[in-house]
């Protein structure tokens, strides 16, 4: 298991999760999303290939209405 | 600015308020930022609008060919998406960096939006006070710049100080966007000197950002020779947002065909608009 903070909630991964099983868990659609993993963007080609390690601070965002 | 003339009505020698050469001829007078060319004068913000319905309805009688959008936190209970708006109604995607108090959050904002939303489109806001949310001068200037430098298009909403509204010019934006007012506030231009010499002086397009509260606000700062209008509030909050949308179009129309036609000098006495030769003499 996995510890680690997503978009400022504690959350607890099955090991060798990546970060686009954790954006699908999140509903995150084929666009419109961006992650960044302590505070480092992550493109979406890397997604699958970037194993979140205990105590990683993930930040997932999409696009709201502002400005 | 009930009282006095406005700094576009002001009378010289040089009949200044006028625009140089022919009035408006087809096909000659688009908006370019970026080397993009827009029709509409209006951008609109998507902030503020009770539903996505609502603001889809008031973007497509706003005519605006682009419309800001912020990067927060994904809501996995959320309904429908604001990029599908966008997307229907072809409107050009405008991310911001709404709620960034440095250089470097609203650099990593930037950064982000790029990645998700495929464009290297930014409106830059970097605040300097929460109750007033005037940008910070410094951190503003810093972040446009690194920005710029790493391949941005970047429209940055800055004060009404044409110093730095020229400084932001010089590092590269792609659109210098002074304040009229407060974010949200309603209060219209407090500053139409600034603005008119921001117009003045800067290369790139100047975009009125900020404090539009009623459509003679929208049509006084494309007066004033501002190049576009931003505004979100005054039509996402207006009682009927559609029908204000509509009168904020015509009214960035109308301001923008006054300053391109040249207004007359303001004078302090009348000046007779009917000849008084020929008039009949009675006894």
């Amino acid at each position: 298991m996995v510890h680690v903070v997503v978009n400022g909630e504690e959350r607890t991964l099955a090991g060798g999760c990546c970060v686009a099983e954790l954006a699908a868990e999140l509903g995150a659609g084929p666009r419109g999303v961006a992650v960044a993993v302590n505070g480092e963007l992550v493109g979406r080609s890397a997604w699958a290939g970037h194993l979140l390690q205990e105590g990683d601070q993930v930040e997932v965002l999409e696009a709201m209405q502002g400005g | 600015m009930s009282n006095g003339p406005t700094p576009g009505a002001v009378a010289t020698d040089d009949g200044a308020g006028t625009v140089d050469g022919p009035g408006p001829r087809p096909g000659d007078d688009r908006l370019v930022i970026g080397g993009v060319g827009f029709d509409s004068r209006l951008i609109l913000g998507t902030g503020g609008a009770a539903s996505l319905e609502v603001l889809e309805a008031a973007l497509v009688v706003s005519g605006a060919e682009m419309a800001t959008v912020a990067l927060r936190r994904i809501d996995p209970a959320a309904q429908g998406s604001i990029l599908d708006v966008l997307a229907r109604c072809g409107v050009r995607l405008l991310p911001n960096t709404a709620g960034c108090f440095t250089a470097r959050d609203a650099v990593r904002t930037a950064q982000l939006a790029r990645e998700a939303f495929e464009t290297d489109w930014v409106k830059l806001e970097v605040i300097g006070d929460d109750r007033t949310l005037l940008p910070d001068a410094v951190e503003l200037l810093d972040a446009a710049e690194e920005l710029v430098d790493d391949g941005f298009v970047v429209l940055a909403y800055t004060n009404d100080d044409p110093v730095l509204a020229r400084r932001l010019d010089d590092v590269g934006c792609a659109a210098v966007m002074p304040l009229g007012s407060p974010i949200g506030s309603g209060a219209g231009i407090n500053n139409p000197y600034n603005v008119t010499m921001i117009a003045e002086q800067v290369s790139a397009p100047v975009v009125l950002d900020a404090g539009v509260g009623t459509a003679s606000d929208a049509a006084l700062a494309m007066e004033l020779g501002c190049d576009a209008v931003l505004l979100a509030t005054a039509v996402t909050r207006a009682r009927e947002p559609v029908r204000m949308a509509e009168a904020m179009r015509r009214a960035v129309e109308a301001g923008h065909l006054a300053r391109r036609a040249g207004r007359i000098p303001v004078r302090r006495y009348a000046q007779a608009s009917t000849p008084s030769q020929g008039m009949a003499e009675w006894d």
